[in-house]
This record gives C-alpha cells, sequence and structure tokens, in this order.
C-alpha cells in the first residue's frame, strides 16, 4: 500500500512534485558546481604557487627587508658610475656598456648559515637555499667633450639661441637603454624541493651537482623565447658569459617559472658579491601534520626570518584568480547555502500546504484505522522521494554545469609575489628603479573543475535531508490532524 | 451492542462554550437498522462522532460491546475504527490519486493482510456493490452513485461490526438515492450489521427499524 499510495501520489499530483523537486535540484546543482569550482580554483592556487615555489614546498623562510637607513640609500640603489676614461668613444660619442648583479628588488639576503640551522630542525625532511637575483645592463651612448659647447659665450648663453647640436639623439642629449632579467641561484644537485622541482625540462639538460662552480644556466623556455636565447647560446650575466645548457617550462601551460635565469648558487654568490648570503630557503616537512612545528621551530631559532608556510602565501596569489578565490569563496558560498535555505523551505512550506490541503483526505484514512505513525510514514516518503527527485537532477545539471565549466575553460590571470615581498610591510618601496613593483610571476591558468565523489555524495545527503525535514514538518501536521475531520461537511 | 450514558459532548469555540450533546443515553443492540434526523446543527453528526470513536464524550460513557469508547486511547480506538467500524460519509471521501480498488484496499492496510488477499478482497467488494468491471477508474472517473459504492465497499471489505453513515445520499438524486439505500439495506440484512445513518430525508429514514431525533443536543424517540 505504501508505494503504491506514495507512486499514486506523486504522479497525481505533478504539479506539487515538480515544484519541489526543481527547486531542490536548482539548490543541489548550485551547491555542486560551487563546490567543484571552488576545488578548481584550489587547484590552480595550488599550481601556481608550485610553479613559484616548488612542489612539495611547505614552508619558505625569507628576511624582512630593513628601511635603508637614512644617508645609506646608495648602497641599496642600483647604480651606474662612469669614470670619465670609461667606455669607448667613437666620432665623438662615448658608449658605455655596464651589468650589474644585485639582490632581486625587494628582497633581502641573509647568511647562507641558516640552511644548516633550518636543517637541524626537528621533522624537516629537505631545504634548499636561493639567491634571488637581478641582473641590469645599462646601454647607453654619451655626447663627447668635443661636441659639447666649451664655455659658451655670455651673450648667446642669455639668449639660449644656440643649441647644441649632434650627439646620439641628434640634439646633444644622450641615449640610454636599460635591460634586466630576474637571476635564481640554487644549488645544482638539489631539484627535490626548491623552484625547480616544479618546472619541466623542454630542452637539454637541468643543472647537475657537477655544474657547481661554472658558468652554466637553464633558462625559462619563455623567457628565452623573447630574448631569442636557446640551448647553446651564451647569456652575459653581469658581464659573464654563461652557457645555455637547458630550457624549463612551468608544469601548467602559460605560467612563468620563478626566474628567467638559473644558475649555480656559489656563482650567483660571487658574481653578485653576495658570497655566502641567499634570499629564501624552501623546506619541505617530514610530513603534512608536522608543518605548524616546523614553522614554530624555524622561527626560534631564526628570530630575524619571515617564515611562511604554503597557507599562508595562498594569500599573495593576486590577480584574477584571487577575484575567482574570492568570488566562489564568499558569493558562491553565499548564494548555495541562501538557494538550500529556499529550496527547503519550499519544500515545506509545499508539504504543509499539501497536507492541509489533504485535512479531509487523511482524516478519513485515520476514521478507516489508519495509524498516526503509518501517515506519517506516508508523507515523510512522499516529500523524501521528491528531494531524492530533485537531488537526482540536481545532480546531473551540476554535473552538466560542471562540464559546460570544464569545455569554455576559463582563463584565469595569477600572479605570486615571490617569497621575499610576502614579507609585506616594511619592503622599501625605493628600491630599484623608481621605486619598482615587488617581483611578481604572472601565469595564466586554466581553471578546471573537478567532480569528487564526496561532492556528489554531498548533494544527496542534503537532498535527503531536505526531503526528510519537510517530511518531519509535514509528517507533524498530520499526525496532528483529528480523525473527526473527515466527518467535515464540504462546501 | 452500543450503550451511551449520559453522554454530552462540548466544543470550546474562542470563548464560547457549545454543547453539541446533552445528556444522552441510548442503547443500540447488535443488527438494528437505526436513523438519525434533526435540524443542522442539532448534534447528529457529533453523536456520531461518538459511536464511531472518533472523539471522546465531555462527560458521560460510550461502550461498544467490551470496550469504553470514552476511556481508551487514540492507538486502541484506532484499531476499534480498523477492525470494527465502517463508515459512509457524504462527500464519499476517496482519496483522489487512488483507482476504485486501490481505496477499497486502504481499509485492509491497517489489518496487516497480505496484498494479494488485499486485492482479491478488495474486487470481491466492488463485485458485490455492483463495480466489478470498475476496478482500475479513479473516483473523477466515476459517477456520484458510483463513487458511493466504492465507499460503501471500503467499509464493508473488512466485514465490521457496525456500519455508520453520515448523509450518505445527502449528495445524490434521488433515483441514485434509492439504489444506493436498496444496496445499504441489502448489505445490512444479509451480514447482520449495526446499520446507524443520519438523514435529513424522512423518505430515507423510513426505511430504519428504529427513528431517533436530535435537537439542540437532545435525544428523542421517534414514535
Ligand atoms: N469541531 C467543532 N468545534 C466547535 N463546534 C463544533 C464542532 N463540531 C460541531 N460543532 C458544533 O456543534 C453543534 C452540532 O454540530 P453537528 O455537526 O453535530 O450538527 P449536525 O446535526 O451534524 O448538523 P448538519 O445537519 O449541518 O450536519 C453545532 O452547533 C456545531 O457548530
Ligand atoms: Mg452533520
Amino acid at each position: 500500500m505504501f508505494f503504491t499510495y506514495l507512486r499514486r501520489e506523486l504522479a497525481g499530483r505533478r504539479k506539487q512534485t515538480a515544484i519541489v523537486s526543481i527547486g531542490m535540484a536548482l539548490a543541489i546543482a548550485l551547491v555542486i558546481i560551487v563546490n567543484s569550482v571552488s576545488s578548481g580554483v584550489q587547484l590552480a592556487q595550488a599550481s601556481v604557487l608550485g610553479s613559484v615555489y616548488g612542489v612539495g614546498t611547505d614552508v619558505t623562510v625569507t628576511q624582512t627587508p630593513t628601511a635603508p637607513e637614512e644617508g645609506a640609500a646608495a648602497g641599496g640603489r642600483q647604480r651606474f658610475d662612469f669614470g670619465a676614461a670609461e667606455g669607448t668613444t667613437a666620432d665623438g660619442t662615448t658608449s658605455v656598456s655596464q651589468s650589474r648583479l644585485d639582490a632581486d628588488l625587494g628582497t633581502s639576503t641573509f647568511d647562507a648559515t641558516a640552511l644548516d640551522t633550518v636543517g637541524a630542525v626537528d621533522n624537516v625532511h629537505a631545504a634548499a637555499a636561493t639567491l634571488a637575483l637581478r641582473n641590469t645592463t645599462f646601454n647607453g651612448a654619451l655626447p663627447g667633450s668635443a661636441d659639447m659647447p666649451a664655455a659658451a659665450p655670455t651673450d648667446d648663453a642669455a639668449t639660449g639661441a644656440e643649441r647644441p647640436e649632434g650627439g646620439p639623439d641628434g640634439a646633444g642629449g644622450s641615449s640610454f637603454d636599460v635591460d634586466s632579467f630576474t637571476v635564481l641561484g640554487l644549488d645544482p644537485g638539489g631539484e627535490a624541493v626548491g623552484p625547480l622541482s616544479a618546472v619541466s625540462l623542454t630542452d637539454g639538460r637541468s643543472l647537475a651537482t657537477t655544474d657547481a662552480g661554472t658558468n652554466v644556466a637553464v633558462l625559462d623556455s619563455s623567457y628565452a623565447t623573447t630574448a631569442s636565447l636557446t640551448t647553446g647560446d651564451t647569456v652575459s650575466i653581469a658581464g659573464t658569459d654563461f652557457t645555455v645548457v637547458g630550457l624549463v617550462s612551468a608544469a601548467s601551460a602559460d605560467a612563468d617559472t620563478a626566474a628567467n635565469v638559473y644558475i649555480p648558487l656559489d656563482v650567483a654568490q660571487s658574481l653578485s658579491g653576495l658570497t655566502g648570503q641567499v634570499s629564501s630557503i624552501y623546506v619541505q616537512a617530514a610530513s603534512s601534520t608536522d608543518i605548524e612545528q616546523v614553522q614554530a621551530d624555524i622561527e626560534a631559532a631564526l628570530p630575524a626570518a619571515t617564515v611562511n608556510t604554503q597557507a599562508d602565501l595562498a594569500s599573495s596569489v593576486s590577480g584574477s584568480l584571487a577575484n575567482a578565490a574570492d568570488l566562489v569563496k564568499n558569493l558562491g558560498l553565499w548564494l548555495s547555502l541562501i538557494v538550500l535555505a529556499a529550496a527547503f523551505l519550499i519544500a515545506i512550506l509545499f508539504t504543509i500546504s499539501g497536507v492541509t490541503r489533504r485535512t479531509r483526505e487523511f482524516g478519513t484514512l485515520k476514521a478507516i484505522g489508519w495509524s498516526n505513525g503509518r501517515i506519517v510514514r506516508q508523507v515523510a516518503g512522499e516529500s523524501l522521494v521528491q528531494g531524492l527527485i530533485g537531488g537526482a537532477a540536481g545532480i546531473a545539471v551540476g554535473l552538466l554545469g560542471i562540464l559546460v565549466v570544464n569545455l569554455v575553460a576559463p582563463t584565469l590571470t595569477a600572479g605570486a609575489t615571490s617569497a621575499a615581498t610576502v614579507a609585506g610591510p616594511g619592503g622599501p618601496g625605493g628600491r630599484g628603479f623608481g621605486g619598482a613593483a615587488p617581483a611578481v610571476a604572472t601565469s595564466d591558468v586554466v581553471l578546471t573543475a573537478p567532480v569528487t565523489v564526496s561532492v556528489v555524495l554531498l548533494a544527496a545527503g542534503l537532498a535527503v535531508l531536505g526531503g526528510l525535514l519537510a517530511g518531519l514538518v509535514g509528517g507533524w501536521r498530520a499526525s496532528r490532524l483529528r480523525p473527526a475531520e473527515a466527518l467535515r461537511s464540504i462546501n | 451492542m452500543y450503550v451511551l450514558t449520559n453522554v454530552t459532548k462540548k466544543y470550546e469555540q474562542g470563548k464560547r462554550t457549545v454543547t453539541a450533546l446533552k445528556n444522552v443515553s441510548l442503547t443500540i443492540p447488535d443488527g438494528q437498522m437505526v436513523a438519525i434526523q434533526g435540524p443542522t446543527g442539532g448534534g447528529k453528526s457529533t453523536l456520531l462522532q461518538m459511536l464511531g470513536a472518533l472523539d471522546r464524550p465531555t462527560d458521560g460513557t460510550v461502550s461498544l460491546g467490551d470496550a469504553d469508547l470514552s476511556e481508551l486511547g487514540d492507538g486502541r480506538l484506532g484499531r476499534i475504527r480498523a477492525q470494527e467500524i465502517g463508515f459512509v460519509f457524504q462527500g464519499f471521501n476517496l482519496i483522489p490519486t487512488l483507482s476504485a480498488l486501490e481505496n477499497v484496499e486502504t481499509a485492509l492496510a491497517p489489518l496487516g493482510v497480505s496484498s494479494a488477499d488485499r486485492r482479491e478482497r478488495a474486487s470481491a467488494a466492488l463485485a458485490s456493490v455492483g463495480l466489478g468491471d470498475r476496478l482500475g477508474h479513479l473516483p473523477d472517473e466515476l459517477s456520484g452513485g458510483q463513487q458511493q459504492r466504492v465507499a460503501i465497499a471500503r467499509a464493508l471489505v473488512k466485514k465490521p461490526t457496525v456500519l455508520l453513515a453520515d448523509e450518505p445520499t445527502g449528495n445524490l438524486d434521488e433515483g441514485t438515492r434509492d439504489e444506493i439505500m436498496d444496496l445499504l439495506e441489502g448489505l445490512w440484512r444479509e451480514q447482520g450489521l449495526t446499520l446507524i445513518l443520519v438523514t435529513h430525508d424522512t423518505a430515507v429514514a423510513r426505511r430504519a427499524q428504529r427513528r431517533l431525533l436530535i435537537k439542540k443536543g437532545a435525544l428523542t424517540e421517534v414514535a
């Protein structure tokens, strides 16, 4: 009887069944899509972080850059000083070219012995140090002294009528060209942890332990394309020629790797004059449960250092990916909660109004001997099945929505500021050229929305919950009806 | 056998108290056919509720056989209704989404009858009211008289000892009214039921062995 009655009610009152089920379906679909897109965004964030910090890096150690002391500004500034005798002079124009290799903008270096300190911390599985540098090449042509009007006649100077002629710009001025790229010095043998652990080799070879002390470089493949360089070519860093031995690219398409050029750490240190200095240490904990302890212990051992976990770093991801993450986290979550609550409310209200409409029907069943339990079961069963129909439809619509997201595959741009700038406040904006922005590795990430069994189970569970909730409220109402309602005259 | 002693039923309606039955004492032996008449609002349906174990009196006792209907709990009253009492209503009260056969089966559901048995007994009951060829019809697809026949089959399929009917012909035209009354009377005679029916219609009341009149909650016998 239970199933016959249930089937007949659902089929006989299609409109009510449809409304309750559609409401539930919309809510369930939304929950599935939001959930899936949200884990897609998390994956994207992880891949962006992976391309910058490497896979498996749990903790990074950097040092908060201190603001340059007064009067010491020159020490931090990139400055090109040319002596009178420097450069070559031809046709009355002096050409100068100079490369400098300095700590990258916004980074601060610290003693490399910190690596040993970190390595001694409990539950540190692996640690690697890097030195982030920026190579800046200044190419310029200055007008030679021959072109400069010597001691200009005083009367002419007053009118300024006579303009200097000649010189590289044709007006007696000079022409400059500044070119810069990022250089990362790293332990050539240590690929297990650090920036190179997340990249894939596209040409040549990676750095090997035997490369220590030699002038070899691995290039980011997109930088190599821009700079028209390939394996076997030479790249000039701080005036020294390096042989390009390999090209690497980020694991995710279109994303940039952490730096343009990778060279052995010891070479980087000596070329930049930062002997015994590093800018970041990448740490892998023995297990994910140890991360907090590792972070705390490193902070204790290196009080001056900034110690970030991956979770801290996730907040440094910027760009449209960050917007998407915010959108999903805030709007998506609230929207699905609101729609879910609305669907539950619709299911409950429709069940109550259905019970009210069927007062005489339930009264009659009670009059002919149906127990309250039997009637509650019937009402709850109807709501539950409506919820399940809605849940099944919702899962179908949700999966379809995810399919659409994956087919459209929206591309998000993400910027991950490199480790040192995560340190944030106190970072000297004044360093570098006109307070240039901190180094940001920008990448394009294609958003994919993964489907997990747990999301589908969650959706099914919500559908059952909604159906049961409505059924229990409706059943409770039905159980309170008096059997004498059967005798109510109909008007 | 019904024995009602000093039955009073009061309804609280806001601040007002309506006394629907006043000190009603009545004995109905098994197998009797009784008609209850009276003006509207007089208390006919209320009395039927007391007899049908649908509600308990405010005062006094109602007993059916050995059971004291004024004292038993809802669960026990429900079981007595399921086993011993059949109802027929003015508005037929069929479940609109169930077929004629399924409507009749609902009366057997609380009795733990197997589904095969249920079908068999329900179709036999429908055949006995002349609807053997309408088993799969929905109430909407049946005439008023046919719907009331389905309701009568539903009331009698469990072989009750008492059949209570509240205005069973109130919604029917004269011809159909007589058909239904013939059917009820025939079944009463055949099955040895106690048949108690409420009616406005004197032509219907005249068919009964005994006629009662309720006015303003007070019961009198009609000679
Ligand atoms: N549930 C209730 N709550 C309040 N008052 C009620 C209730 N049921 C009946 N009454 C009142 O009790 C009185 C008797 O009602 P009852 O339904 O028994 O009359 P009736 O003789 O069946 O009338 P009708 O011929 O119109 O069916 C009426 O005044 C009615 O308003
Ligand atoms: Mg009445």
